[in-house]
């Protein structure tokens, strides 16, 4: 798509205008013609889709808190792993730790994404978002929690301490026994 | 936190892997050299020409006896006796047997000449060897003497002459001379004849001849005389009926005349015999036949022994090094070999005995003056091609050296100074300069593209058993390990080894060859230096700044004489050519040479040298070293361990030296003394970290994510003591009055800092100090078993560091400088284990940056080496560790300490008479080179942990490179696919 349209705007000769304005009259240069009145019309169809538009954004509230409430199965899901993947230290905990720790950050990172076609003027889209936000945290939560338990946590003195070197000593001493 | 995981995954790595070290039999060689020696030659008996094989017999100053190929070199067999098995004599007996006597003439044994199997061993019983052990100057082995058919050996030995059967070793007769008062000199058996002579002083002023009747021993007549001018020495045999000893004032040599009804007696002033006086006469223990050699400071005099007693000089040799026995060849004409040094080459001359004008053979020979001045020679005859009578000669050089010339060359020569190796020291090779010839590259790009293809073949199992051959082969020979120049890895360097003999060696630790070696100049015998013995060698020079264009440097440190209060040597010696930069006479004495922690603007390191008068000097002797000297002055302390009377002392320094101007010379003052009661306590043991031990960390994590903080001093001493009683023999103390106490020691402050005591102990203590914990190997007597112990030292006073968040925003003083005057509080915990064999030597591995676990290197009684994982001596084993510990690696405690046979680093080798282990970091943290050193030499690289930081050997490079391909060829291929499909769909 995009290398086409380079190709159009470049070689570009002639033009026909398919696009239809007849929806707004603002920028049309061309008089309506005899007889015919827009808000007329407009207003036979404002019931039709008043009722269509409720219709539509209930079920889109309906499906943003279906949305928000999804990742509590991953949640429980995730939790079973972790249990099945036990506090040692290995390649298969490692991963479900990690992917555990992932998805929650991916998901906050996309959730304006996730509720963009639930986007509507008369839907109150906060609710699911803080619902999924906290959920989110919640498995995210989740997965610190386990990374606690693997040990991989600097939440030790130990985790501080061992990478000091050890401290200079001020005094020097040498000697022992006379070479012989 | 990366690090944690790194750890982490490292311990679940090694404890899945329980033999971290063990070899493939391919493997063998690649990383690890062993090189054999024998020692310097007292010795050497060369086969009678009827054996036909070329070879000769030796025994040597390191208790070896040996038989080497004439023609390569090459040792056939040889056998290491133990240290207190001196060999005194070796012969060969019936054509086939090799007879050695040992241990001071209470040893003889036989030995298979082909392969060195030993054939019978006898024990001669001396008398009680009170006073006439003392008494006896030396055991004298006659063999071959025709008895019937059966040759019998005559041994004297411990004031008892013994004849023994050389078929079995049965002792036939022996005739006990410790009852009379006679200092046995020669035991003489003239050639047909059933009588033997033995001769010797009764007091200084009477000679006595014993005439013994060989079949039986008795005695046959005993004859003497008195001689009122007393002797001097000992009595060499000239004639088979004349003898020739000093007088007492060593100006006459008089000659003595035994088989006669009666011993007559002649003198002969000297200085009227040579003509002038040369000053204090030596007669030269060579058996010339009717000629004596008299030397007198250099020149050696030549003097025949005429009928009656009359002497007549022969010849006068300037610059004679070295006589060799006469060697009697085809009808009764005997021969000798004389070594002259001439203008920096040596001459042979082969002399007949009885025509001293003509010389049957003389060679000039052009040799290294690294080998010195020519002591020993030994000559032995073969028979050319036209039948005529050849001469080669054996000899023994001053650096212990081997060599054999024959017509006139050098044919072989062994460095067997490297059989005795006093101390050991490393240098880096030098950095590799950029441009390498290409010409050098074009003529081997053949070789290494087929090198490549043959390794492909070998990685895809294509290769042909010959094939395997030559790609093992080239593994064996690779270039790259014997390079001259550094190398990423660190595992190219240099060892600079001092010798015995005052000789410096460069091997490198690819192959072990010998790069240079130098006779120190300031290490041999010259007027102001009497008796030169070389101490130990020290890292003077180590640059890193100027790694490209300056030199490191070592420091060799001697001193002129047997005593410790003898004057000292420095030397200076360049590491990358081998060159003496400077070399210093001192005016002081060498007790200890301690290297400080400091270095000066061109990287040389500073040295305190003190002296017997507890002096010490500071070197080296510039401004700029007494400035930096002058700024720690207060902090710089010594420390003198009295092992013979029980007493550890600290010392400060105090001042410049009273008397004397010398602004490099301090006073000490004594701060702190240690007293061991000597009734009760001796010391016999200590250990000290060593210098260039890295320590990567401070804290120790425990199971539970505990932390305890280790005492990590460098001022730390190990002190083992023993109870007087249990230092004698082993078996003679009871467990009751023997004991081992052990002492942890600030030698700074002079603070106990552990004191422990294993009841019924006994030495000797072998031990190695590393970062906070002390092992020891010593023998339980109650147990009947040799022990290891470990103790593990910990800081208390730091404890407390355990809040994350202080340490979080570094609120914390673990890394700031302390003071031992702090006495920080501490805590120890140890534990015991047996051990199942004895020990010759203790080490333990050390790495760049001390993050790899460690393994103790265990010179074993077999000569192995054996390592043996640090994890095993851990106080904190218990018999049932919980999870938490077991993840931590602790291993379940067991009474005895395992022997896992694939942890013998020397693999199937030996390394004789094993002394001393020496650890040496590279530059990859997991590796480190293991140099053990005795009278053979070996070297190899082990990881502790395993190579975690780098490749394997065997990594298969070429399947990586396919697998890579193959992946973007499939890439490649998929994309093109994918496009296709997308194509055809846009159609639809």
């Amino acid at each position: 798509m995009e290398k086409g349209k380079g190709v159009m705007v470049g070689g570009r000769r002639w033009a026909v205008d398919f696009t239809d304005y007849s929806t707004s009259p603002s920028s049309r240069d061309v008089p309506d013609p005899p007889g015919f009145s827009r808000a007329s019309q407009d207003q036979d169809d404002s019931t039709l889709s008043r009722q269509k538009k409720d219709a539509e954004s209930n079920w889109k509230s309906q499906k943003a808190w279906e949305v928000a409430q999804a990742p509590f199965k991953n949640l429980l899901m995730m939790g079973f792993m972790m249990w099945m993947a036990g506090s040692t230290v290995h390649l298969f905990s490692i991963g479900i730790t990690f992917s555990a720790l992932w998805q929650p950050i991916s998901a906050l990172q996309g959730v304006g994404k996730v509720f963009e076609p639930y986007k509507d003027v008369k839907v109150d889209l906060l609710g699911p978002k803080l619902l999924f936000i906290a959920l989110n945290l919640g498995g995210l939560a989740l997965g610190v929690w386990k990374l606690n338990t693997l040990g991989l946590l600097p939440t030790h003195a130990s985790d501080w301490v061992s990478s000091l070197p050890p401290a200079q000593e001020v005094e020097y001493s040498g000697g022992g026994i006379p070479i012989r | 936190m990366d690090i944690r995981v790194f750890l982490l995954l490292l311990l679940v790595l090694v404890s899945s892997v329980e033999h971290g070290f063990s070899l493939y039999e391919d493997q063998v060689g690649l990383m690890d050299w062993h090189q054999r020696y024998i020692g310097k030659v007292k010795h050497a008996v060369f086969h009678t020409q009827k054996t036909g094989r070329k070879r000769v017999v030796v025994s040597t100053e390191e208790n070896v006896v040996a038989s080497l190929d004439l023609r390569h070199a090459e040792i056939f067999w040889r056998h290491v006796l133990g240290t207190n098995d001196a060999v005194d004599a070796v012969d060969i007996a019936l054509g086939k047997y090799v007879i050695t006597l040992s241990s001071e003439g209470s040893i003889l044994r036989a030995w298979n000449l082909p392969d060195g199997q030993m054939v019978w061993e006898s024990f001669l019983q001396g008398s009680n060897p009170s006073k006439s052990l003392l008494s006896v100057p030396g055991s004298i082995v006659q063999i071959n003497l025709k008895v019937d058919k059966d040759n019998v050996i005559l041994v004297f030995s411990k004031g008892f002459l013994h004849a023994v059967s050389s078929i079995d070793g049965d002792v036939l007769w022996d005739k006990d001379f410790s009852a009379e008062s006679i200092e046995v000199q020669q035991i003489i058996q003239p050639p047909e004849s059933y009588v033997i002579y033995a001769v010797g002083f009764v007091g200084s002023s009477q000679f006595d001849v014993y005439q013994i009747n060989a079949k039986s021993g008795e005695l046959l007549k005993h004859k003497s005389a008195a001689f009122p001018d007393g002797f001097y020495g000992e009595v060499l045999l000239v004639s088979s009926d004349m003898l020739v000893s000093l007088d007492a004032t060593r100006s006459n040599l008089v000659t003595i005349s035994f088989r006669k009804e009666e011993i007559s007696f002649s003198k002969t002033h000297i200085s009227y015999l040579v003509g002038e006086s040369l000053g204090i006469p030596v007669i030269l223990p060579s058996k010339l036949s009717g000629i004596l050699a008299v030397k007198f400071n250099t020149l050696l005099v030549f003097i025949r022994v005429k009928s009656e007693g009359k002497l007549e000089v022969v010849d006068k040799i300037a610059n004679a090094a070295a006589v060799s026995d006469a060697l009697s060849f085809s009808e009764g004409q005997q021969a000798f070999a004389l070594v002259e040094h001439v203008d920096g080459k040596i001459l042979l001359t082969v002399k007949l005995s009885h025509d001293w004008n003509s010389d049957f053979l003389k060679e000039s020979i052009a040799m290294d003056h690294q080998w010195g001045l020519v002591q020993k020679v030994f000559i032995n005859t073969y028979i050319r091609t036209d039948r005529s009578h050849g001469f080669r000669v054996l000899i023994v050089m001053e650096d212990h050296s081997l060599l054999l010339l024959q017509q006139g060359e050098i044919v072989w020569s062994r460095e067997e100074g490297l059989a005795s190796i006093i101390d050991v020291t490393t240098s880096e090779l030098p950095v590799e300069k950029k441009g390498v010839s290409v010409a050098k590259v074009e003529q081997n790009l053949f070789e290494w593209l087929k090198g490549h293809v043959l390794k492909l073949k070998g990685t895809l199992m294509l290769a042909s058993p010959e094939d395997i051959a030559v790609i093992q082969d080239m593994r064996l020979k690779s270039s790259e390990k014997s390079k001259m120049t550094r190398d990423h890895n660190g595992f190219r360097k240099l060892l600079i080894v001092l010798t015995r003999a005052g000789k410096l060696y460069a091997l490198h630790t690819g192959d072990g060859r010998v790069i240079w070696s130098l006779l120190l100049p300031s290490l041999r015998k010259s007027g102001s230096c009497k008796h030169p013995t070389g101490l130990s060698v020290y890292q003077w020079q180590v640059p890193h700044h100027h790694a490209m264009d300056e030199n490191p440097s070592v420091l060799v440190a001697g001193r002129c004489g047997p005593h410790w209060d003898a004057p000292g040597v420095l030397s200076f010696v360049d590491t990358y050519t081998g060159k003496e930069l400077n070399a210093l006479g001192l005016t002081h004495s060498v007790a200890q040479v301690i290297p400080l922690p400091f270095t000066d603007s061109t990287e040389q390191h500073l040295h305190l040298l003190i002296d017997s008068d507890q002096c010490a000097h500071l070197y080296p002797r510039t401004s700029e070293a007494i400035g930096i000297f002058q700024r720690e002055f207060s902090n710089i302390y010594w420390y003198s361990v009295e092992a013979d009377n029980g007493i550890i002392k600290g010392h400060a320094l105090r001042s410049n030296c009273i008397g004397v101007v010398d602004e490099y010379c301090f006073n000490s003052s004594d701060l702190w003394s240690i007293v061991f009661p000597s009734e009760s306590e001796k010391i016999i043991a200590t250990a000290t970290r060593k210098l260039n031990e890295v320590v990567h960390t401070q804290a120790k994590v425990i199971a539970d994510q505990d932390v305890m903080f280790k005492y990590i001093s460098k001022n730390l001493l190990f002190v083992a003591t023993i109870a007087p009683k249990a230092s004698g023999e082993f078996g003679k103390p009871t467990p009751e009055e023997s004991w081992l106490v052990v002492y942890l020691i600030d030698t700074v402050t002079g603070r106990i800092l552990h004191r422990m005591t294993h009841h019924g102990s006994q030495g000797p203590v072998h031990a190695v100090l590393s970062e906070n914990w002390v092992v020891y190997h010593y023998f339980n007597l109650r147990a009947h078993r040799y022990e290891m112990s470990v103790i593990e030292i910990y800081d208390l006073s730091r404890a407390e560091n355990k809040d994350v968040w202080k340490l979080l925003v570094g609120k914390h003083n673990l890394t700031s400088p302390i003071s031992l005057y702090s006495r920080p509080e501490v805590m120890t915990k140890s534990q015991s284990y047996f051990f199942t064999q004895s020990v010759k030597a203790l080490a333990v591995t050390s790495t760049a940056k001390g993050i790899t676990s460690k393994q103790l290197l265990i010179g074993t009684i077999g000569d192995q080496v054996l390592a043996l994982d640090k994890r095993y001596l851990d106080p904190r084993r218990s018999v049932n560790p919980t999870q938490a510990e077991k993840e931590e690696g602790i291993i379940p405690l067991s009474d005895s300490l395992p022997i896992i046979p694939q942890s013998y680093v020397t693999h199937a080798l030996k390394v004789e008479g094993l002394r001393g282990i020496v650890t040496l970091p590279t530059k990859l943290e997991s590796t480190t080179l293991v140099f053990a050193h005795g009278v053979d030499l070996f070297l190899t690289r082990i990881a502790p942990s395993r190579t975690y930081d780098s490749l394997t050997e065997d990594f298969s490079y070429a399947l990586l490179l396919l697998t890579i391909v193959a992946l973007i060829a499939a890439i490649f291929v998929t994309w093109v696919l994918s496009e296709k499909k997308e194509l055809q769909e846009k159609w639809r």
